[in-house]
């Protein structure tokens, strides 16, 4: 096709003709219309400019970003990083970063999982196992999450006491104090180990790739998963064990009012998982249905006859597929869950939208502390959006 | 040549994979394929019985409807409190429904919010017919709307002033929900044409919005509505809250509702813009008269959706403290007496967002089912 010659005549632009100052050129009148539309924006925002300097000096509030450097005076129960409330603004708004970051990164993984499992046993050829799939996600799409939110927090609050917690297994509490669990006492051998294991992850894949493409030129299939034993489970244990393996169990336990000891989930952060996960789960579940039923039928017919057993025709042909149409709109939903956390404020988790709100109020800086909120999720979105159209580009169909 | 004749055998009907074998095929189809499936198929359904066994019995059998008043004139919650966990207190509907659904309206003139509520469930059944898609529903609208405002504010025809501080509840709900899209759809076509359009200025400042607005969560709009609105506007003007909430949700609707009408403007053929075109329309009739109604046909059933979720989103204002149907349910059970019973409270409004939203999402597929019907082969 692209050596077709172009016709001569066609080659070149038609003559560009000169402006005219009438109204009946259409350039002409598009210049027009945008110097209008461009006047009359501009003139609104100078206007609210001009007003919000004259109430801020009216106010005597001072603008500007000096006030991150005070001392924040702020409570935090939850942080990541270590915060006490004579540290300044600056990093009370960084632990509210790191608890935004951290409930929507667990929440996207177990929103996805759980409603990647309920958008396959939608489809299930078991009528019960189908409908109540349905159900559930009728009945979450159609509540407001904020009232999900509530609901759950009620829950939580209206468990017993830790004198009485449910006590499902040895050393997991759940009570109106969150939930506890055992850990154990976090050493460098550990953290040895963790690193050599996420190295063996990388590996692993390298050594997929290098499997995959011997095997496109002699056609053996190589096992990867005894490598992926290796060097993901392997080597941190021997990592671990040199280091004299160290474990010394942390398993909570109750002394007077509360707990000692474990790992904590809060409340507040348990609901709110909770309630974005199971609201998420519901979007990401139809749009793994639609997904998988916009693969056509042939194409799990040709991988039967192929003699594919009914896993591998999923794994490796339908779902393939399947993501192209499920990729799109699964990046929107991690979007809304991300923007979505930000309900948090409602039930007292302190993510970037409350600490934010929180400093607005007490210092006075509202626009600074509103250009703040936005500009953290500006920038999630925005890495949100590359990484999945990064993705994206990579599972796309190649058009030969 | 030879002339070959052929009889059609009779068409045989289509196989009923649904009803082969009667209800018991069925079963046997659906329900009990295999070991595995037979033996999945009965752990849920002991499940399932036994869930909803134990949910008759908390919100019926066991449930409390009424409670007396102690000797201050209090409601006297101890038989309640009894039977936590066991039975739902529905004691706390039966005193509270009215202050929930209408909030602090005065008590007297309650059939007052009750009326608007009922005129703009009957705004959205005729909106939603398609006999009624004329140009007259805008009228119908315009009506309707100004109605509703008489109704609430007052001061006119003998009725008494309300200020607009002391309304709440369910009409602020669909207050919210109804003038926020009916002035925000307006503004999505404006600006879906613009991001649409060959004049670069124009393009360039939709984008920024669409995509400005998007990235953002609802909430900072309304702290922004709550907190930065005030600094905006000259000195002495002050505009209330509920009025600057409305304008933030019109601006957030606005920019996702303009997403979806692009997704219609881009789905037509190329062919319509160009026959329009040549047949020397202007922009605004090219615009008006071919391509919008084509259009905004292709993209009902992805509004609908957008109109739920937004119906879903004005519960937000509780966190700016405006008095909706959520912000009332959850100031009901401050009192002491009726503290510990919000599970009940959450689950009657519920009820009211989930009966509203459930409705338009099968307005949503059934509209999708009939304007497709043309491509079902």
């Amino acid at each position: 096709m692209s050596d077709t010659a172009i016709d001569p005549r066609y080659a070149a632009k038609p003559p560009k003709r000169p402006l005219r100052l009438s109204w009946s050129d259409e350039r002409f009148r598009g210049i027009v219309w945008q110097v209008l539309v461009l006047a009359v924006v501009a003139t609104i925002f100078w206007w609210l400019w001009s007003n919000t300097v004259h109430n801020l000096e009216v106010r005597r509030i001072a603008s500007g970003w000096g006030f991150l450097s005070r001392e924040a005076g702020l409570p935090i129960a939850e942080s990541l990083i270590p915060y006490d409330p004579t540290n300044t603004y600056l990093r009370a708004l960084a632990v509210g970063l790191t608890n935004t970051l951290k409930v929507a990164i667990i929440g996207i993984i177990l929103a996805t999982l759980l409603g990647t499992l309920l958008g396959v046993l939608r489809l299930s050829p078991n009528w019960l196992v189908s409908k109540l799939v349905g159900g559930y996600v009728e009945v979450v799409r159609d509540l407001p999450l904020l009232l999900q939110l509530l609901f759950w927090y009620a829950m939580l609050q209206g468990l017993p006491g830790p004198r009485q917690a449910i006590n499902p297994a040895t050393g997991v509490f759940l009570s109106n104090r969150g939930l506890k669990l055992p850990w154990f006492e976090w050493l460098p051998a550990h953290s040895w180990a963790l690193l050599v294991c996420v190295i063996g992850i990388v590996a692993t894949l390298i050594w997929r790739r290098a499997a995959l493409a011997r095997q496109m030129a002699d056609g053996q299939p190589r096992k990867v998963w005894p490598v992926a034993l290796l060097l993901c489970v392997g080597a941190p244990l021997v990592v671990w064990a040199t280091q004299g393996a160290p474990f010394t169990p942390d398993i909570p336990f109750l002394r007077g009012f509360n707990f000692q000891g474990g790992l904590t989930v809060s409340p507040e952060f348990f609901a709110l998982l909770t309630g974005l996960t199971l609201y998420t789960a519901g979007f990401i579940c139809e749009i793994v249905r639609a997904g998988i039923q916009a693969v056509h039928q042939g194409q799990w017919e040709a991988a039967g006859a192929l003699g594919l057993p009914r896993g591998q025709v999923m794994r490796l042909v339908v779902l393939p597929q399947a993501l192209r149409v499920i990729i799109p709109p699964m990046t929107s939903q991690f979007l809304n869950l991300t923007k979505n956390s930000s309900l948090a404020v409602a039930i007292g988790y302190q993510d970037i939208v409350s600490i934010a709100n929180t400093t607005l109020n007490q210092t006075g800086q509202a626009i600074e502390g509103i250009a703040a909120i936005m500009v953290v999720y500006l920038s999630i979105s925005l890495s949100i959006s590359l990484f999945m159209n990064w993705y994206n580009a990579r599972i796309a169909l190649v058009e030969r | 040549m030879s002339v070959t004749t052929h009889t059609p055998s009779p068409a045989l009907p289509p196989p009923s994979r649904l009803m082969a074998g009667g209800p018991l095929g069925w079963v046997k189809a659906n329900l009990l394929n295999g070991v595995f499936n037979s033996m999945i198929t009965l752990l849920l359904a002991y499940l399932l019985v036994r869930y909803t066994i134990s949910f008759v019995d908390w919100a019926f059998l066991n449930a409390i409807w009424q409670v007396p008043n102690d000797r201050f004139g209090r409601a006297d919650t101890s038989s309640c409190r009894d039977i936590k966990g066991i039975g739902a207190c529905w004691a706390v509907i039966t005193e509270k429904h009215r202050f929930i659904l209408f909030g602090t309206y005065p008590y007297e003139e309650h059939w007052r919010p009750a009326i608007v509520c009922v005129l703009f469930i009957a705004l959205y059944i005729v909106s939603a017919m398609r006999r009624f898609w004329r140009k007259e529903l805008v009228l119908v609208w315009a009506v309707t709307l100004t109605a509703i405002g008489l109704l609430m504010w007052g001061g006119v025809f003998g009725l008494s002033y309300v200020p607009q501080e002391r309304w709440g509840g369910l009409p602020i709900t669909l207050i919210l929900a109804t003038f926020g899209l009916a002035f925000a759809f307006p503004l999505a076509i404006m600006v879906a044409l613009g991001r649409r359009s060959r004049l670069p200025a124009i393009k360039a400042l939709c984008v920024v919005y669409v995509e400005l607005i998007r990235g953002v969560p609802l909430i900072s709009l309304l702290f922004m509505a709550s907190v930065m609105f005030p600094l905006f506007l000259p000195e002495g003007l002050n505009i209330d809250k509920l009025l600057r909430a409305q304008v933030a949700i019109i601006l957030f609707a606005g920019a996702y509702l303009a997403e979806v009408v692009r997704a219609g403007l881009q789905s037509l053929p190329k062919g319509q813009y160009e026959a329009a075109e040549a047949l020397g329309l202007s922009y605004w009739q090219k615009t008006g008269f071919i391509i919008l109604p084509q259009a905004l046909r292709l993209v009902i059933p992805p509004l609908v959706n957008t109109f739920i979720g937004f119906f879903k989103d004005t519960s937000l204002v509780l966190i700016i403290g405006i008095f909706d149907l959520l912000t009332a349910a959850k100031t009901a059970i401050i009192e002491p007496q009726w503290q510990g019973f919000a599970v009940e409270v959450y689950v009657t409004v519920g009820l009211i967002y989930f009966i509203f939203c459930f409705a338009m999402s099968k307005y949503s597929a059934g509209l999708e089912a009939e304007l497709n019907k043309h491509r079902k082969r």
